[in-house]
């Protein structure tokens, strides 16, 4: 039967003060966190981890003893991992328990090595684990954090505008996975059947390169388009993407494509039956946008 | 039994789906539409998707079925209001309709039919 849970009880205040002491020390960021809030934190788990260690189960955390334990490491560094702190300032939190907890071993078992030896494995054994435990819930929290973002970016960079009166352009900024043409296709589509638009351009300029899934995206976007009665237009095809799609041997046929926007948006007047002229003979720049007939 | 109504508008008909179609109401529809297009010898069918929800690969076969079929009888045949979703659908099926020929609304859809008709009447002339 291991000694520690009644060496981690009788000495728990000393063994806060020396861990206090050595955080203050080494890790102490107090432009992130106040040290008051750090006292309070590191009583709650020392409470806790006391409280575990009378389980008897001093190796395996994965028991009903341990809930109390896993609960608050999980929830300090999901704070911390929002406060800022690396994740080793964050493991350090929990692995700068071990000198306090060492001292403690080596006063009381002073007189047997063997002993001492003993306790000072499984102690080491208990805290990596734990400091394990805190980097996971770290690392747990900041992938969350990513996938939100990514979350937000892909809704930020679809955006539909209305050019003219059933003319609507759609710029593609980024590559085009999966995920995200199924955004596109359907705020396309969506806006296609609010604006009533007979014109989809798609513009291509910012999407850095087209492989034969892009591709496929793109086309599967047109095809769905065509069934609602719109017809798209891809503007914006770089002559790098030209000599790539063709020797990717991708078949375009049946889909418009323009190099520019500019000339997506003058065919699609041109089909809706309206044309750009000159109020003043060409001899203004200034232009006009008027229905013929 | 339940059927699908096909109206008679001049030289064009038009198809109003606003049921749920179950695969025996299609094929009914099929059987009534070449039907009345022989029957009225019409150039043009018009077939409004808009308040359809849910669609199937049969229903998708069905409407190429449709068209193609109008196209032997000598009539265009365009589906209009096609919702994202069913689009969205019909498209992951890997069925693009290739044959049908597909609008916005009843409007713009009548509005290619008139123009395919004037189509016709230009090669007759030229």
């Amino acid at each position: 039967m291991s000694k520690l849970p009644e060496m981690i009880s009788k000495h728990e205040e000393a063994i806060r003060a020396d861990w206090l002491k050595t955080m203050s020390a080494a890790t102490r960021r107090s432009d992130l966190m106040s040290s008051e809030e750090m006292k309070a934190q590191s009583q709650e788990l020392l409470a806790a981890i006391a409280n575990g260690t009378k389980s008897g189960e001093i190796t395996n955390l994965d028991g009903p003893a341990w809930n109390a334990v896993r609960e608050l490491l999980t929830a300090i560094s999901a704070s911390r991992a929002k406060q800022g702190f690396t994740t080793s300032e964050t493991a350090t939190f929990v692995l700068s328990l071990k000198q306090p907890v060492f001292n403690v071993i080596r006063k009381e078992l002073a007189a047997t090595p063997d002993a001492m030896f003993e306790e000072i494995w499984k102690a080491t054994h208990l805290l990596d684990k734990l400091a394990l435990l805190t980097a996971d819930a770290f690392q747990d929290t900041r992938e969350k954090f990513i996938a939100r973002q990514q979350e937000e970016l892909m809704e930020l960079s679809t955006p539909v505008v209305k050019l003219w009166d059933g003319i609507l352009a759609l710029p593609i900024i980024g590559t085009l996975d999966s995920a995200r043409t199924q955004v596109v296709m359907e705020s396309l589509l969506q806006a296609v059947v609010q604006t009533n638009s007979r014109f989809a351009i798609i513009d291509i300029t910012g999407v850095p390169t087209v492989d034969t899934l892009v591709a496929q995206h793109l086309l599967k976007t047109i095809t769905a388009a065509r069934l609602m009665g719109a017809e798209c237009i891809i503007s914006g095809v770089r002559p790098q993407i030209a000599q790539t799609i063709v020797h990717l041997g991708i078949d375009l046929a049946g889909v418009i494509t323009k190099a520019k926007l500019a000339d997506a948006f003058a065919l699609a007047l041109q089909r809706t039956g309206k044309s750009v002229i000159s109020t003043d003979g060409g001899n203004t720049k200034k232009t006009l946008f008027k229905k013929e007939g | 039994m339940e059927r699908i109504p096909i109206l008679r508008m001049g030289q064009f008909l038009l198809v109003t789906i606003q049921v749920d179609m179950h695969d025996r109401l299609a094929l009914q529809l099929q059987d009534d539409l070449t039907e009345k297009i022989s029957e009225w010898s019409s150039r043009g069918v018009l077939i409004d998707i808009s308040t359809l929800e849910i669609v199937d690969s049969f229903i998708g076969r069905m409407l190429a079925n449709i068209a193609a079929m109008a196209r032997v009888l000598d009539a265009e045949t365009v589906v209009v209001g096609m919702q994202p979703a069913v689009a969205i659908t019909l498209v992951e099926l890997g069925m693009s309709l290739t044959g049908v020929r597909t609008a916005l609304n009843v409007e713009t859809g009548m509005e290619l039919l008139y123009e395919l008709r004037g189509d016709f009447h230009s090669e007759m002339g030229g």
